[in-house]
C-alpha cells in the first residue's frame, strides 16, 4: 500500500488522528515506536476532563469543551466499529478539597475560569461535605474533607482500551498499523516526504508528526521548531475492589475493573521514568486522607510516564510553511482531546489546512522574536 | 486435598477459617492449613469469580490470597499460623469496608 | 536497630546466608531481609524446626545439611529480618521494606540480591483449577507442614525435582497414581555430549539414577514423552487428560496434579533496578548480566544464587561468598589482592558445582509444546487473559510484550507477570516469526511485593520534609 498519509506516533494523539483520517477514506499508515519507548499513552490516568482547565487561555478552554461535546458520539462510533468497550462515563467529576481554605480557593479558581468564558450557565458547583456524602453513599470521607467541586461535563474512560480501539479502528477502515517502526529521518522528495526507518524507506505525500517527546527532532526536519520538555507523572493502582466511587475525581478514580487509580505527581527529572517511594508515600497519604478505608487496600503497581509539555503547557497544532503537507500535533491531554483529534483535527488535516480557530495553538507562539 | 502425617500434639494451636475452629501446628503456613480442609478450600477471582487455591507455596503466584485478621489480600503461603488467627475467604472483588 | 548497614542482602537461602557469613567475617555490617519466617530459602525450608524431628531423615542428607548453615548464619552477627517484604530499591541505596504491617526505609552501600528461583510457569488448559499445584509447592508442604496429597497423586513434568519429591513422598508413606514424564524424546542423546565435563559429579548422577530406580522398584506407572496436558473439573480438579508423543491418550480421575518443568531465576528485582539481562539459550530463560564477582550492570548491586542463573545450592554458596568478598574490597575491608586470593577457591567450587549443569539443562530442556499452549489456556492467571487473545493481538501491527500488556492487561495483576512473562514472550515470538530472545520482557515496576496504601502513607509521615 502506498499511503496517502503517514501518521508518526501510535500513542493516543497519533492513533486518534489516524483513526479519524482512515474514516475519511484516506489510505493511512500509522507508525508506532518501540516497545520500550516513553509512551505517555500507557501512563494515562483516563480522565475526560474540563473543570479547572484553561485559565489564561480561553482557546484551550473552548477546545476542551468542544472535544468533550464530541466524546459521546465518538465513543459510540468507535465501540460499534471495534466491539471494544471504552468504559466511558460522563456523569460529572469531582475535585476533593482538604480543609475550608482549599474549598474556598477552589471556588474562586473556578469562578475566575467561568468569568473568563463570559457566557453560559455555570456547569459546575461547589458541594459541601453533607452534599458530597449524599453523592457518595458508600464512602466514609476523612475528617479533613471539606467538600468538593463538581464539574457536570467531566467523566472518564479506560485509556488503554481507547488506544487499542483506535488502533483497531484504523485497521477496520483499511488503514495499516505497524508497531516497532521508528522513523529516523524525514526528507522532502519532490512534493512527497521520504521517511527513513530502520532498514527501509517509505514515501508519502503527507505526514503527521504525533510522536510525543520524540517529535522535536522529526519536526525540525520539516522546518518546525517545537519546544517540548518531559514532565514526569507518577500513578498508583490498587487491587480490584467492589464499586464504591461512582464518580471520577481529580487524582482518584475507580475503574470499570474495580481498581483504584491514584495520581498524579508532577516533577521534572528529565527523560527518567523511574518511580520513587517518596511519590508513592505522598500519593497514598493524600488518598487515605480523603478515603481512610483505602489504607487497607493493596497497591498493585506504581508507574511513571512523561507528559508532553510545551512551554505554556497548551497543545501545538501546526502545518509547516516551508514543507506544506507536514503537520505536528502534540499535547498532554490526549484522552480528553481524542474526540477532537479524531474528528475536527483529522478533517482539517485531510482538507490540507488547519482552521483559524486553531491559530492560538501554532508553534510560532514560541518562536524567539527577531532582534530589530 | 492434603493430609498431615503427624498429630501436632500439645503444641497445636487453633485458628478460625470463616469462623470455624481448625487445628494447626506452629511453623506451618496458613496456606498449608487451607489445603487440608475437607471440603476443598478456594477463593474466587476478582475478574471472573472462578475458584482458585494455593499453587506455588513460595510467594510468586498470588493465588492463595486471604483476609487475615481483617487485612485483605494477604499471601497465606508466606504467613505462619498463630493462635486465634481469623481467616476469611475472599470472593471476587473485596469490598472497601471489609 | 540502625537503619544503615554496609550491606543489604535479600533472601536467606544458601547464597544469602553464605554471603552474610562471609561479609561479617570481613567486618561488614549486614542486614538480611527475607520473606520466610526462618532461614533456609526454598531448598532448606523449615530446616531449623524439622532437623530435630524424626521426619527429617526421609527428606534426605542434602536437606539436613542446611541445619549447620542456618546455625552458622544465626551466629554470624548479621541483622536478620524474617517475614519482611522488600518492595522497592532506589539508588543510594534506599530499600523499602514492610515487616509486620509496618513500612520503613533502610539504607546500604551495597546490595546482594539472593532471591533465588521460581518454578518455570507451565500454562496448560485447566492449570488454574484448585488441585493443580507445582511439585515445588508439594515439597514445601512436605517440609514445612509434613503434609502429603490425601489420595494417590499425579505428577507431570521433568527435571530432578519431581524424582526427588517422589522418593521423599514414598518414604513418607504417600501414594503416587502415576508420573507423566514430559522429557522429550532424544534429550538423553543431546545431553550425553555434555556428560564428559560433568564426570566429576558422578555422585549427583548416581543420586538421580537411584531416585529413578527407587520409583521403578515401587512400581510407579510412568508414561514417557508426554506432550499435552488438560486439567478438568467443576470448581476443582477432577479429571486429567494427557497425550504422549506416540499419540497415546488417556483420561484419568485426579484430585491433585503436581507439575514441574524446571526452574528459572527470579529476575523481577533485577529488572526493576535496571540491571541488564541476557537470554540464556541453555536454560531457556533470562539471566542477569554479571561479572566474575556477581556484580550486575548497576554498580554495587550483586546477584548471587539461582537468581544469577540456575546452579543449585552448591553453586549458590560460593556465588554468595564471591559477592561478599567484592563488597568487602569495595568498602576497603580487604585489599584487591587479598580478595582475589580468597576468591580463587570459591571460583573452583563454583565451577565444580556447575559442571553437571549443561548436561541437566540439555536433558530437561522444556518441551516445545510448553511454550505454545492451546488458545483456550489462561496464560495470565491474574487478569485471565488467554493464549488465543494474545496470539490474535500479536498479529495486529506486531507489537512487543509491553504494548500487548497494555492492550490485553496480561501481566498487570498482583503477580506482576511472574506467571505469564515467558509465555507472553514465546507467543509473541511465534506469532511474529521472531527469535524469543529478541522479543524482550515486561517492564517491571514497583512494588515488587505487596504493600498497602496505609503502609505507604505512614512512610510519608515518618520522612522529614525534603
Amino acid at each position: 500500500m502506498r499511503p496517502d498519509i503517514v501518521v508518526i506516533g501510535g500513542g493516543t494523539v497519533g492513533a486518534a488522528i489516524a483513526y479519524g483520517l482512515a474514516g475519511k477514506c484516506n489510505k493511512v499508515l500509522l507508525l508506532d515506536g518501540d516497545d520500550g519507548d516513553f509512551r505517555a499513552a500507557r501512563a494515562n490516568f483516563g480522565l475526560v476532563w474540563l473543570q479547572g482547565k484553561g485559565l489564561g487561555m480561553p482557546a484551550y478552554q473552548a477546545l476542551t469543551r468542544a472535544s468533550i461535546a464530541l466524546w459521546r458520539g465518538f465513543t459510540e462510533r468507535l465501540e460499534a466499529e471495534t466491539a471494544i468497550d471504552l468504559a466511558y462515563e460522563q456523569n460529572g467529576g469531582l475535585a476533593f478539597c482538604l480543609g475550608e481554605d482549599a474549598f474556598e480557593k477552589r471556588r474562586l479558581d473556578l469562578l475566575r475560569l467561568h468569568n473568563q468564558r463570559g457566557d453560559g450557565e455555570p456547569d459546575w458547583e461547589m458541594l459541601d461535605r453533607p452534599a458530597l456524602e449524599r453523592l457518595l453513599p458508600k464512602v466514609t470521607l476523612g475528617p479533613d474533607v471539606a467538600g468538593a467541586s463538581f464539574g457536570r461535563h467531566d467523566g472518564h474512560a479506560n485509556p488503554l482500551r481507547l488506544l487499542a480501539a483506535m488502533h483497531a479502528g484504523v485497521l477496520r477502515h483499511g488503514g495499516a498499523l505497524r508497531h516497532r517502526a521508528r522513523v529516523r529521518r524525514i526528507e522532502p522528495a519532490g512534493t512527497d516526504f521520504k521517511l527513513t526507518l530502520d532498514g527501509e524507506t517509505l514515501v508519502a505525500p503527507r505526514v503527521v508528526i504525533a510522536a510525543g517527546l520524540g517529535s522535536p527532532e522529526l519536526a525540525r526536519q520539516v522546518g518546525l521548531d517545537v519546544p517540548l520538555r518531559p514532565e514526569r507523572g507518577q500513578v498508583l493502582v490498587t487491587e480490584r475492589l467492589e464499586p464504591f466511587l461512582p464518580l471520577p475525581a481529580s487524582g482518584l478514580r475507580q475503574t470499570g475493573e474495580g481498581t483504584v487509580m491514584i495520581g498524579a505527581t508532577k516533577d521534572d527529572p528529565g527523560f527518567d521514568v523511574s518511580t520513587t517511594g517518596e511519590a508513592a508515600a505522598r500519593l497514598s497519604r493524600k488518598t487515605v486522607q480523603i478515603v481512610p478505608a483505602l489504607a487497607r487496600v493493596g497497591l498493585v503497581r506504581q508507574w511513571a510516564g512523561l507528559r508532553i509539555m510545551t512551554p505554556d503547557s497548551y497543545p501545538i497544532y501546526a502545518q509547516s510553511q516551508s514543507h506544506p503537507g507536514a503537520f505536528v500535533a502534540l499535547c498532554h491531554s490526549g484522552v480528553t482531546l481524542a474526540a477532537f483529534h479524531a474528528e475536527d483535527l483529522a478533517s482539517a488535516i485531510a482538507a490540507g489546512s488547519l482552521p483559524g480557530r486553531l491559530s492560538p495553538f501554532h508553534q510560532s507562539r514560541f518562536d524567539v522574536p527577531q532582534a530589530a | 486435598m492434603f493430609r498431615k502425617l503427624h498429630d501436632p500434639g500439645p503444641q497445636a494451636v487453633t485458628i478460625f477459617i470463616d469462623g470455624r475452629p481448625v487445628v494447626a501446628e506452629p511453623g506451618e503456613s496458613v496456606a498449608a492449613v487451607l489445603l487440608r480442609q475437607q471440603e476443598g478450600w478456594n477463593r474466587t477471582t476478582p475478574v471472573s469469580q472462578s475458584p482458585r487455591a494455593p499453587y506455588c507455596m513460595m510467594g510468586v503466584c498470588f493465588e492463595c490470597l486471604v483476609e487475615i485478621d481483617g487485612q485483605g489480600s494477604v499471601q497465606s503461603c508466606l504467613t505462619p499460623v498463630a493462635a486465634g488467627m481469623r481467616i476469611a475467604r475472599q470472593q471476587g472483588r473485596r469490598s472497601l469496608s471489609a | 536497630m540502625s537503619e544503615h548497614t554496609d550491606l543489604l542482602i535479600v533472601g536467606a537461602g544458601p547464597a544469602g546466608m553464605a554471603a552474610a557469613i562471609a561479609a561479617r567475617r570481613h567486618g561488614l555490617s549486614v542486614r538480611l531481609v527475607d520473606e520466610q519466617p526462618a532461614p533456609g530459602g526454598q531448598i532448606w525450608r523449615g530446616i531449623e524446626t524439622v532437623a530435630a524431628t524424626p521426619r527429617a531423615a526421609r527428606l534426605g542428607e542434602s536437606y539436613l545439611s542446611g541445619a549447620d548453615r542456618a546455625a552458622a548464619f544465626r551466629a554470624c552477627g548479621a541483622l536478620y529480618e524474617p517475614e519482611s517484604q522488600l518492595w522497592q530499591i532506589e539508588p543510594g541505596f534506599r530499600a523499602f521494606i514492610t515487616r509486620g504491617g509496618k513500612a520503613r526505609i533502610v539504607t546500604a552501600e551495597a546490595i546482594i540480591l539472593a532471591t533465588g528461583a521460581q518454578e518455570r510457569p507451565v500454562p496448560f488448559p485447566g492449570w488454574t483449577l484448585p488441585g493443580v499445584l507445582t511439585v515445588g509447592a508439594a515439597q514445601i508442604l512436605l517440609k514445612t507442614a509434613d503434609s502429603v496429597p490425601e489420595k494417590p497423586v499425579w505428577i507431570a513434568g521433568c527435571g530432578p525435582l519431581p524424582l526427588l519429591y517422589m522418593t521423599q513422598l514414598l518414604a513418607a508413606g504417600g501414594r503416587i497414581a502415576g508420573f507423566l514424564d514430559t522429557t522429550a524424546r532424544g534429550r538423553v542423546r543431546a545431553a550425553l555430549r555434555h556428560l564428559p565435563q560433568g564426570l566429576g559429579r558422578l555422585g549427583d548422577l548416581m543420586k538421580g539414577l537411584s531416585w529413578s530406580l527407587a520409583l521403578r522398584r515401587a512400581g510407579i506407572p510412568t508414561i514417557r514423552h508426554v506432550t499435552e496436558l488438560v486439567a478438568e473439573g467443576e470448581g476443582r480438579l477432577q479429571r486429567l487428560r494427557y497425550r504422549a508423543e506416540d499419540g497415546r491418550e488417556a483420561e484419568v480421575p485426579a484430585e491433585v496434579l503436581l507439575v514441574h518443568e524446571g526452574v528459572v531465576p527470579n529476575i523481577h528485582a533485577a529488572l526493576a533496578l535496571g540491571c541488564a539481562v541476557r537470554w540464556h539459550a541453555g536454560q531457556h530463560c533470562y539471566v542477569p548480566v554479571l561479572d566474575a564477582w556477581g556484580e550486575t550492570t548497576q554498580a554495587n548491586i550483586f546477584i548471587a544464587g539461582d537468581g544469577a542463573g540456575i546452579g543449585g545450592a552448591e553453586a549458590a554458596e560460593p556465588r554468595g561468598r564471591l559477592a561478599a568478598l567484592r563488597v568487602a574490597a569495595r568498602l576497603g575491608r580487604l585489599d584487591d589482592a587479598a580478595a582475589e586470593l580468597a576468591a580463587a577457591p570459591e571460583r573452583g567450587a563454583l565451577s565444580g558445582a556447575l559442571a553437571l549443569r549443561p548436561f541437566l539443562d540439555a536433558l530437561y530442556a522444556p518441551r516445545p509444546q510448553l511454550h505454545a499452549p492451546p488458545d483456550e489456556t489462561l496464560v495470565c492467571r491474574c487478569e485471565e487473559v488467554t493464549a488465543g487473545e494474545l496470539r490474535a493481538r500479536a498479529l495486529e501491527g506486531r507489537p512487543g510484550p509491553n504494548q500487548l500488556k497494555a492492550f490485553t492487561r496480561a501481566g498487570m495483576g498482583p503477580c506482576q507477570g511472574r506467571q505469564c512473562g515467558y509465555a507472553m514472550a514465546h507467543i509473541v515470538a511465534a506469532a511474529q516469526g521472531r527469535p524469543v530472545e529478541e522479543v524482550g520482557f515486561y517492564r517491571i515496576r514497583p512494588p515488587l511485593k505487596p504493600v498497602t496504601l496505609g503502609e505507604l502513607a505512614s512512610l510519608d509521615e515518618q520522612e522529614p520534609a525534603a
